[in-house]
């Protein structure tokens, strides 16, 4: 670990992190290839110019101060902005290499591939099961009730909460509490088995025993699924990620192994931010 | 010490002022129903009974009841709801879904200004379009007129109740790549389920009172009627019918049908209170 600049060393570790990444590492394909990226909601420009890569199977944070752009760059990346009316792209977003922004996308089949997971727990009023299983039901990807069955009690295992609820599994969710609500949102993301997961400050709302379950899970996630978060407590991107992009006032500052943000970012703004001198 | 200034004072005083104004506007508020309510019972109840909720009416001094009003009012409310529920639902579903743009505001503007047309014009209109073709008033033409004074009232509340819905719960549905048409069938409807049968009850207790679309359509009746294609009975047009006849003994009976139908009135809306309790 560099101790270039102690003064940040001694407030973030990174080195507790279960596998540091180093620049060399990151010769992975980009999964999601983001080109000169603008972004309106009516006249107000949110985003400018943004371009950057995220590699396959890392995890890529993004942090920034509120209102820095971070919320609506993710939801540019499963086009979620398209349901607010009067909200303009311009640029381009590849997910493998194609333009998600084309005319001949297929929004819904986009969205199956590329799952998200909101700031607040968004069950819907259903029970346990039916909220992990509505994605397989209205995609239809399951063969049977025991495949559902199968692929419902896999997700609750892979969002680690089968344990906690697979003897209430026909009762409300929203009886769960708010780290299982969100757990359970995750289940319920895992279930279709997306490339991509998004998650916008997902442990925000949570107490720090929920944020370390979802902190972990997140990290375990890793190996099958290229996931970006947004966050804005930076313990926390320097706890998961592999990679942090900062933003600022709906700009791409600096994107770089979390590491060397966290110990010598090339940005004199971004260590200005790290620190704690501003935002 | 603090030495209470004039200024102090003043606010004091005209808080104390403005709050028992505002405190005796809201008990005459109130008092003006229970007023009306306690009225109509003292003058109905000695009429009220068995024989009288459930014969047909009979010629002045042979008693005679409102069980035909009773069900011909049941009957009315029931072909409103069959016709207008569907029609007023699935308006307000589209404008709070589905509604953007000049249309949507269109739309809205309309069903706003349907809300404000007087019944009786609801009524004529209902009388030139169906009844003058069919030669002969009906039960049929009276439930389309009392629908076409729901659509707009259901419409409206549908609209409101679907807004409740939080907008995080759609995003959650669209994010698993559900369709549009899935997510409000699914997801929005569901979850605001209670607050649209809530405005729903609520235009069927509102139409339960009307008379003067059913002057011209249903018209009333003084048998027990079953076809829909004849004339039926109605408390609302019995009760008219009564109050300006000479008689005292329809008089008494007028005023019976009129706490009989406040009672009607206000179980729908006891039943709404209940239902609005409790939330998904």
């Amino acid at each position: 670990m560099s101790t270039s600049t102690p003064t940040l060393g001694a407030k973030f570790s990174v080195s507790d992190r279960r596998s540091p990444v180093s620049a060399s590492d990151l010769t992975a394909p980009a999964k999601v290839s983001v080109r000169n990226l603008n972004f309106y909601y009516g006249h107000t420009q949110a985003l400018h110019d943004i371009s950057l890569d995220v590699p396959e199977r890392f995890i890529t944070a993004f942090i920034g101060p509120s209102g820095c752009g971070k919320s609506t760059f993710l939801r540019t990346l499963n086009r979620m902005n398209d349901v607010i009316p009067g909200t303009r792209v311009d640029g381009e977003v590849l997910i493998d290499g194609r333009d998600i922004y084309n005319s001949g996308t297929d929004v819904v089949d986009l969205r199956r591939r590329v799952g998200m997971v909101f700031q607040k727990s968004n069950p819907f009023p259903k029970s346990i099961f039916d909220n992990v299983a509505y994605g397989l039901r209205i995609n239809k990807v399951t063969s049977g009730k025991s495949d559902l069955e199968g692929r419902v009690e896999q997700a609750l295992k892979d969002a680690a909460l089968w344990t906690e609820v697979k003897d209430r599994l026909k009762t409300s969710a929203l009886g769960l509490s708010g780290g299982q609500q969100q757990r359970l949102c995750i289940a319920r993301a895992l279930a279709i088995q997306p490339e991509v997961i998004l998650m916008d400050e997902p442990a925000s709302a949570l107490d720090p025993i929920a944020t370390t379950k979802i902190e972990e899970l997140i990290f375990d996630l890793k190996k099958h699924y290229t996931i970006i978060i947004v966050t804005h407590n930076m313990q926390q991107a320097a706890r998961v990620s592999d990679l942090t992009a900062f933003f600022l006032l709906g700009k791409l500052i600096e994107m770089n192994t979390t590491e060397k943000m966290f110990t010598a970012p090339d940005d004199k703004v971004t260590e200005d931010y790290i620190t704690g001198r501003f935002g | 010490m603090r030495r209470i200034s004039s200024s102090d004072r003043q606010r004091r005083v005209t808080n104390a002022v403005m709050t028992s104004f505002t405190g005796l506007c809201t008990l005459f508020a109130v008092s003006i129903l229970a007023i009306i309510f306690a009225y109509i019972a003292w003058q109905g109840i000695g009429s009220v009974n068995l024989r009288f909720l459930l014969d047909s009416p009979r010629p002045v001094g042979e008693g005679g009841g409102i069980g035909n009003a009773i069900i011909g009012t049941g009957v009315l409310l029931l072909l409103a709801s069959v016709f207008g529920m569907p029609i007023g639902i699935a308006a307000g579903v589209y404008l709070s879904e589905f509604g953007r743009g000049k249309f949507a505001s269109i739309v809205r503007f309309v069903v706003d200004t349907l809300t404000g047309i007087p019944s009786i014009v609801t009524g004529v209109f209902v009388y030139a379009i169906i009844v003058l073709p069919l030669k002969h008033f009906s039960a049929f033409a009276g439930g389309v007129a009392l629908a076409l004074i729901m659509v707009p009232i259901v419409a409206r509340t549908t609209e409101e109740m679907i807004k409740l819905v939080p907008q995080n719960l759609r995003e959650g549905a669209l994010a698993l790549g559900a369709p549009q048409w899935r997510v409000t069938l699914g997801i929005v409807i569901p979850a605001a389920a209670s607050g649209i049968a809530t405005g729903a009850m609520l235009a069927i207790a509102r139409v339960s009172g009307e008379t003067a679309p059913l002057l011209f359509t249903a018209f009333g009746s003084r048998f027990f009627n079953y076809r829909l294609d004849e004339p039926i009975a109605s408390l609302t047009v019995q009760i008219y019918n009564y109050a300006l006849s000479p008689y005292d003994d329809w008089h008494a009976q007028a005023w019976a049908a009129t706490l009989v139908l406040m009672t009607l009135i206000l179980i729908i809306n006891i039943v709404v209170r209940f239902f609005t309790r409790k939330k998904f």
